[in-house]
């Protein structure tokens, strides 16, 4: 049980190579993490692999337990499993908080059967003290009006709720102070599980210090250039990425 | 079933099973009429409609004296759509009627009559939460009743033929008063051939705590439906009325032209709900306008989703100390439609308030257009105004147009405009995708949001209604 990104090749609508043979196994229980300078690819990687349509995928496969997701839409591959916390979240005017989390649960229930409301705001409410969230959130319009970190903190939520299979985080650390760091990365860890895979996006090593990873992967002009152990984070926040573009040149 | 479809080859268990709620208003039945005013408009037609209603002599005079106006007046394409002109008079049938007088009761409503109404869920509502109900199948009434204790309070609630006819010492003064014949050339149209529509009066300081409704209801094909309303509510007097409106998909053009006519007399309330949602091939040229005396409160509030080209904009003038016009409007346009909508605010007294709060969707090649006009003359003082007009967008073919217009002289008033255009973007498309929901769902719920604040102006089964429309239409417009 994995998500298994093989080979994958992308390019934008002009036909400009981003991914260039990205090759990556996140087995249940592993968190991985993906580390790379701007421009590397890292955060295209991460909209491929949910189905943004302004990418064309020329080559490779995402598979998750064994199966093919490329033919899926971008909501059947939510639904499958896949979740992605953005480094920038849309805004939804209008849509309150809980009525959008209710709408995405609800899209994962048998066509007749409805949420029950009780239940749902139990769990929400449960999930909102532990992001240290105000009750107010609910009735917010998604993302109107909030700040970097109450953005960020409201993806983490909606993970929570969601409980997807595999995680996916696009530089959730990113414009977050240290005690917001804290509290997402509580709500990131409370997520860890033998049955959940997840993949970590980040520039700085900071987020890896509340979040442990099992592996680190550097990515650099479309490709992953080298992978290891927690270690290898530290290695790079010492000697930054020339270094290891370098290296990869050699 | 004892009926049958006439606009397709498919029975109706069939297509229910297929698409029961796009098609909630798309059925007909065969027409029965025993009056009809054949294709065309001439001065026979308007005497053929006087004889059939059995019209009063100054009733004949006055649609005759419409009929003139209308001949005379231009169409207004020189500022509105060209498509006007595809409106041909000639094969349009003015008046057609069973000849029976509506009932009281649907038990005696035609069967096929109290299917159509039934189907849309009209004698349901009105058992649930309605005060009164008119429900008109083409040119005419089939069911017009009101609860009896309304009736014991001095309520009126009929049609405008009875109104005319039978309450004519306060149906006359106000008549054609508000908007007179000549105001445009679809109001004297309406003028000279109106049938149907309501009358309805309010005593004074009668306040209606449940609102009444009316349903106009089109079955013929190459039929124009001219209902002509009058709601009279007498010093302290509140009352909401509520229309709803659908015809099925004819092969060719249909017209609904009304006018609708308000008077909310000294400290009255008069609200008036729209939800209309017309075929797309229905031309929808409506004059509503209302007049609020001193203290009195008129409020539009409009619901715009079907038809090919709607032009409506309702209006308030305000003639007494403090009077208060509101006008609040949804316009849906969808490929092939164009909503030209707005309203008219025309300040006529010194510390009056009108506030318009106008949003439009524009899908695919649909077309919004918001025309509004405020008016404030110099010798007033301490009038308000505020004006809100919000577009958004849904792919790039589709447009919206803003033309506001507002005349403010002296400098004794306020006044405020704020107008925004914006769009589904991609990037919000993919965030709601990427959270479970499809294409259509996502859209669904960014237009729910735009309009979010404005539904909570409707009633509470009305606004279900609409969410429910508005879902429909996103789900059939993503490929």
């Amino acid at each position: 049980m994995s998500l298994h990104i093989q080979n994958l090749q992308a390019t934008l609508e002009d036909g400009t190579d981003i991914l260039k043979g990205v090759t990556l196994e996140i087995p249940n229980g592993e968190v991985h993490a993906i580390m790379g300078p701007n421009g590397s690819g890292k955060s295209t990687l991460s909209k491929v692999i949910a189905g943004h349509e302004g990418y064309v995928v020329t080559g490779g496969s995402v598979t998750i337990d064994g199966e093919d997701i490329g033919e899926m839409s971008i909501d059947e591959r939510s639904r499958a499993g896949i979740f992605l916390a953005f480094q920038y979240p849309s805004e939804v005017p209008g849509v309150s908080n809980a009525n959008f989390i209710r709408a995405a649960l609800q899209s994962r229930l048998p066509q007749g059967q409805e949420i029950d409301a009780v239940a749902y705001y139990k769990d929400l409410y449960a999930k909102m003290d532990l992001l240290e969230m105000d009750r107010k959130f609910t009735a917010r319009a998604v993302n109107e009006g909030f700040s970097g970190g109450e953005k960020k903190r409201n993806e983490i939520l909606q993970m929570m709720m969601l409980e997807p299979k595999y995680c996916i985080l696009d530089e959730t650390d990113s414009g977050l102070d240290i005690d917001a760091l804290k509290i997402v990365s509580k709500g990131v860890n409370a997520m860890r599980s033998p049955d959940r895979g997840m993949l970590l996006i980040t520039h700085y090593q900071r987020l890896l210090d509340y979040i442990k990873p099992d592996h680190v992967h550097v990515m650099a002009e479309g490709r992953i250039v080298r992978s290891g152990g927690p270690e290898l984070a530290l290695e790079l926040e010492k000697h930054g990425y020339d270094f290891l573009k370098e290296a990869a040149l050699a | 079933m004892s009926y049958e479809d006439a606009t397709t080859t498919l029975d109706h268990e069939t297509r229910e099973a297929i698409d029961i709620d796009r098609s909630k208003g798309d059925f007909t039945f065969p027409e029965r009429h025993k009056y009809d005013a054949g294709r065309g408009l001439s001065e026979k037609t308007v005497d053929y409609i006087c004889d059939v209603k059995n019209d009063p002599q100054w009733v004949r005079e006055f649609r005759h004296k419409a009929y003139k106006i209308f001949n005379e007046k231009p169409m207004p394409t020189n500022w509105a759509t060209k498509d006007l002109e595809n409106i041909h008079f000639d094969d349009i049938r003015y008046y057609l009627s069973d000849g029976e007088k509506p009932k009281r009761s649907w038990d005696e409503v035609p069967e096929e009559v109290l299917k159509t109404f039934e189907r849309l869920g009209i004698p349901e509502q009105e058992r649930a939460f309605l005060a009164g109900v008119e429900a008109q199948y083409d040119s005419e009434a089939a069911y017009s009743n009101m609860k009896e204790e309304l009736t014991k309070q001095g309520v009126i609630f009929v049609t405008s033929a009875e109104g005319l006819k039978e309450h004519e010492e306060i149906f006359r003064p106000w008549f054609g008063k508000v908007i007179p014949s000549g105001d445009n050339k679809f109001s004297a149209l309406n003028s000279a051939v109106f049938s149907g529509g309501s009358f309805i009066y309010i005593p004074k300081g009668v306040k209606l705590k449940q609102p009444l409704q009316a349903y106009f209801r089109i079955n013929s094909e190459s039929f124009g439906q001219f209902e002509r309303t009058l709601i009279i509510a007498d010093e302290g007097a509140e009352v909401m009325y509520m229309e709803g409106c659908t015809a099925p998909k004819f092969e060719t053009a249909t017209l609904h032209s009304a006018v609708v006519e308000l008077v909310a007399l000294k400290g009255a309330k008069i609200q008036y709900v729209t939800v209309q949602n017309w075929s797309s091939n229905v031309f929808n040229l409506v004059t509503k306008r209302g007049l609020a005396m001193e203290d009195a409160e008129v409020r539009w509030i409009d619901c715009n989703i079907g038809s090919r080209l709607t032009m409506k904009y309702p209006g308030v003038i305000m003639k007494g100390r403090r009077a208060r016009g509101e006008v609040i409007s949804i316009a849906l346009a969808n490929t092939g439609q164009h909503q030209d909508t707005g309203a008219k605010m025309i300040h006529a007294a010194d510390e009056t308030t009108s506030n318009i709060v106008s949003k439009s969707i524009s899908v695919g090649e649909g077309r919004a257009t918001y025309r509004g006009q405020v008016h404030i003359p110099k010798h007033l003082k301490g009038c308000k105004n505020n004006t809100e007009c919000d577009a958004l967008l849904i792919n790039s073919h589709s447009r919206t147009d803003t033309y506001p217009a507002i005349t403010v002289r002296g400098n004794r008033h306020a006044t405020q405009h704020e107008a925004s255009v914006s769009q589904v973007s991609e990037e919000m498309l993919f965030y709601m995708q990427q959270r479970g929901l499809n294409e259509g769902q996502a859209m669904s719920l960014a237009v729910n949001g735009f309009i979010n604040d404005l539904v909570r102006e409707f009633p509470m089964e009305y606004s279900v209604e609409l969410k429910r429309l508005i879902d429909l239409e996103m789900e059939g417009s993503v490929g």
